[in-house]
């Protein structure tokens, strides 16, 4: 008899894992998810308020080719599951309550917004962007400028900033608040920092940067009315958007026995302290975290990855998880980012970690790399589109900065006749090396 | 109510816009009062409310995608204003084809200029190259202003606006001036797109006009036959389909804002391969018992005689299916196999046809029928009516996609032998969707990005808006 496999979150790791085996051919998966029947692409919900695309083109695979599956697909809350049994229990979103038993438990189940213990908290207009359900919120709460003059969101993180963009977008005049001395410094070089900075103000919004919420106030109807900050500032806003970072969802196991830490602790096959359970994507924490990496990295790209490694597992070819060299990519309003390697902010930055930054008007690179080898080590890209492998290639074969800087254009991805900068950059990097 | 609304502004211009196609009309009913200033009075309004609306709307905004609340906004998500739009523009096509004689009044309003070009007064193609080339150049500024940001997509947009303005529009006419008796030719204007080249009173007008007539039929030949191969080769079939046609001119300018509604499914998918080809069987079959027939008429008057000139094409087109057999079968799905072979049968069987009765009839249908069913259906109905009226409701690239020949034999070209594809950046993709939402021949650009597979399609005319969508900088266009 088929082996049953039950994986709970339809996200880009349960999905993909579950597409995976279904085209090996595992005959028995089911697929279970509270939020939404398809599995969409959790990364995109911006464009759907801000009208680029409809709800359905945000799913990645048509209704169509998940049917030719044998995927079963169960819209459902997880309440609990119990490992000795190796069973489950959920609700159906008509409110029963029922059991399922599995061979395989894969927990997928991503994170949630991270509020802290804020006052005002539960006032009507305070939201985060994760789920699809925050989306229907935003559009009750923040429909247009009339209903919504102003909004405030809290942290300024990748999801900070797309939902100013949101905002603004609907003409919504919108104050960001960060704790940081620059716009995502925490994770940013703060050369890079400040360009960004400067690209983000010159679409309209207001940032507050050094300061934090001290406690959401609503109006007699319950209904947010001004924020006050840590340094006193009152802020009169119409929607609160929280954006302080996502933490692992997975309350529904504290019962479970599961060896847990802030996620669910994995080993390097992802297996769980369970021999038949395993997480993957946002919920997983790595027990022994790779050179440079995090226990708990939650990107879209590591999730698919964890769903591609854990189908071959499933398969009998049984792979560590090694996502390989860093990348991630974001675009800040019209500015795109890049990121290979390692390139660390002022607070993480080594003293043997060496950056060589360079900018015009609308683009900038900072290039990482080792004092005293020289070994390069990482690149941010900012309105240049780099050869994700070819830069990767790069950093696992440890390639100085001078080879780096002297084959830069070998790596051009930007569209035909763009400007290329590759001799401007070499040339200041002569000078300033 | 949603925030994505046309501003005061936007919407002065439009009615100003509105207004000057308002002039046009009324001036063609009550020609004595507006006399020559209506067409001034009215071309300049539009022109107004083009450029007004673009500066408008993207005047002082920094550069980037510029697609917020395109499926809020009832014109570009299939609204009642898209329906409007369409309607009008619809009976506009039925009108200008079918019953001319209403635009009278218009037509002798743009006298003037036709006579100023030509010395010739204008007929019902005049205004409509006029309105044709009028909105090319005023959607093309709009357009670039749109994409500020790419010079890819400025680059091109010059090139459609070129070839419309002096060789679709202006060569013609002046031609027409300087040797009244030579075919009106557009050169950008290939066959089988321009399905009348080899028409019997094309080719007495190319025969008779000596060596520049015959250069021009010469160079006819050579388009299809060796500088189209050549160029799609290097560049893939975005050299024409974006950068040249008149078609695509009009769709990537007046009709951009319509690129979405694409229809991007499996079953849309598999249509488009079969129409697409049997629309080139039937303009190639046509074509082939209008030239037989021609020469059957005169048998000895041409270094050709019939039935060489039916062996050539026969062999010439063994030839071409016999190559993708022989050397790309294995890039062919076995699907596609099977309908190239299919479809090649269907050819063969039908120049049979000719040779064995010995007449121009295919099932005793003369070839003159053949021609002039096609002029009406696909040469008339589906690349004008359907293929521009419907912009609003089916998207830019109806024509292009399911009908148009020329661009099935490009993308034969394209998917066969050459240089170009679009290529994807490792893993960056995060499925976001824009590249196949924004993709105006339907194709499901993410589902190859998400596995980073290149996109080698033959439908691909290159257009790149994938490449600006994307917020991740995963595709690139290259040949």
């Amino acid at each position: 008899m088929d082996e049953k496999i039950v994986i709970i979150g339809n996200g880009v790791a349960g999905s993909t894992l579950a597409l995976r085996l279904a085209e090996k051919g595992v005959a028995s998966i089911t697929l279970l998810s509270e939020e939404s029947s398809y599995f969409f692409s959790r990364t995109a919900l911006m464009y759907v308020y801000m009208g680029h695309l409809t709800k359905e083109q945000l799913e990645p695979f048509s209704r169509e080719s998940w049917n030719k599956y044998p995927i079963q697909r169960i819209k459902a809350r997880v309440l609990s599951i119990s490992p000795e049994h190796q069973e489950l229990s959920f609700r159906t979103s008509e409110g029963n309550e029922k059991q399922l038993s599995y061979d395989k438990l894969v927990i997928a189940t991503g994170s949630k917004p991270a509020f802290y213990d804020w006052k005002g908290l539960e006032a009507k207009g305070v939201l985060g962007l994760y789920h699809l359900n925050d989306l229907e919120q935003l559009e009750e709460w923040a429909p247009n400028a009339t209903t919504c003059p102003e909004a405030v969101v809290i942290g300024g993180g990748l999801i900070g900033i797309e939902l100013c963009e949101m905002l603004l977008s609907r003409k919504i005049k919108t104050t960001l608040i960060i704790r940081e001395n620059f716009f995502w410094s925490s994770h940013l070089p703060e050369s890079d920092a400040q360009f960004v900075e400067k690209h983000i103000r010159s679409h309209h919004l207001n940032l507050i940067k050094e300061d934090e919420l001290l406690e959401i106030r609503a109006d007699e109807n319950g209904r947010a009315a001004s924020i006050q900050t840590k340094k006193g500032k009152t802020i009169t806003c119409n929607l609160v958007g929280i954006t302080t970072g996502v933490r692992p969802n997975i309350e529904f196991l504290k019962t479970s026995g599961l060896e847990l830490d802030k996620g669910v602790l994995v080993d390097e096959y992802l297996k769980t302290s369970d021999s038949s359970i395993y997480a993957i994507g946002d919920c997983a924490q790595l027990r022994n975290p790779l050179p440079n990496r995090s226990a708990i990295e939650p990107v879209w790209y590591t999730g698919k990855l964890m769903g591609e490694i854990l189908a071959q597992t499933f398969s009998g070819e049984l792979i560590s998880y090694n996502p390989g060299v860093w990348y991630n990519s974001a675009k800040f309003f019209d500015l795109e980012y890049q990121t290979y390697g390692k390139v660390s902010p002022k607070t993480l930055q080594p003293e043997s970690e060496q950056h060589f930054h360079w900018e015009t008007d609308d683009k900038a690179v900072t290039l990482s790399y080792d004092k005293t080898s020289e070994v390069f080590l990482g690149i941010n890209t900012f309105g240049i589109r780099l050869n994700h492998k070819l830069v990767s290639h790069w950093i696992e074969t440890a390639i100085t900065i001078q080879e780096v800087i002297d084959r830069l254009e070998e790596a051009h991805f930007d569209p035909e006749f763009s400007n290329r900068h590759y001799k401007q950059i070499k040339h200041a990097f002569l000078q300033n090396h | 109510m949603h925030s994505y609304r046309t501003t005061s502004i936007q919407k002065v211009f439009t009615y100003t816009g509105l207004a000057g196609l308002a002039v046009l009309i009324l001036a063609g009913f009550t020609i004595s009062f507006f006399k020559s200033t209506g067409l001034i009075l009215g071309l300049s309004l539009i022109s107004t409310g083009v450029i007004g609306y673009t500066y408008s709307s993207y005047l002082g905004l920094p550069a980037g995608i510029k697609n917020n609340g395109v499926w809020y906004r009832s014109l570009t998500s299939r609204g009642i204003v898209a329906w409007v739009v369409g309607v009008v523009l619809t009976a506009f096509y039925v009108v200008l084809y079918f019953y001319p004689e209403y635009l009278e009044g218009i037509i002798r309003l743009f006298d003037p200029l036709s006579e100023g070009l030509s010395g010739k007064k204008a007929s019902q193609w005049f205004v409509y190259g006029v309105l044709y080339t009028l909105a090319i150049v005023l959607f093309g500024i709009k357009f670039i202003k749109k994409y500020k940001h790419s010079k890819y997509q400025k680059y091109r947009t010059y090139s459609v606006i070129f070839f419309q303005t002096i060789f679709a529009f202006l060569i013609p006419e002046i031609m027409a001036r300087l040797n009244g008796d030579l075919p009106y030719y557009d050169l950008k204007s290939i066959w089988p797109l321009n399905y009348y080249l080899f028409d019997s009173y094309q080719l007495d007008g190319f025969i008779q006009n000596g060596s520049l007539g015959t250069a021009l039929l010469i160079f006819g030949i050579l388009s299809t036959l060796i500088i189209t191969p050549i160029l799609t080769y290097k560049f893939g079939k975005r050299w024409y389909c974006s950068w040249v046609c008149g078609c695509g001119g009009l769709a990537e300018t007046a009709g951009d804002p319509f690129r979405q509604l694409s229809d991007k499914s499996l079953r849309a998918w598999k249509l488009e391969r079969w129409m697409i080809h049997l629309i080139l069987v039937w303009v190639f079959i046509s074509t082939v018992g209008v030239v037989y027939s021609y020469l059957l008429q005169t048998p000895d008057s041409y270094f050709i005689s019939p039935n060489t000139f039916l062996i050539s094409v026969g062999l010439l087109f063994s030839l071409v299916v016999g190559l993708i057999l022989w050397k790309r079968s294995d890039w062919l799905a076995k699907d596609a196999r099977s309908s190239v072979i299919a479809i090649s049968s269907i050819v063969v069987l039908l120049l049979g046809f000719f040779f064995f009765s010995e007449s121009d009839r295919v099932l005793f249908i003369p070839s003159y029928q053949i021609r002039s069913a096609y002029g009406f259906f696909i040469g008339s109905i589906f690349s004008g009516v359907i293929g521009t009226g419907f912009y609003p409701i089916l998207g830019n690239r109806v024509w292009c996609r399911f009908g148009c020949p020329m661009a099935a034999i490009l993308g034969i070209q394209q998917k066969l032998f050459s240089k170009f594809k679009i290529s994807t950046n490792g893993g960056q993709c995060i499925s976001c969707g824009n590249c196949s939402a924004y993709c105006e021949m339907g194709i499901d650009v993410r589902s190859y990005a998400q596995r980073q597979e290149p996109i080698k399609r033959a439908s691909c005319v290159g257009c790149g808006i994938c490449s600006e969508v994307c917020p991740r900088g995963v595709l690139r266009l290259e040949s």
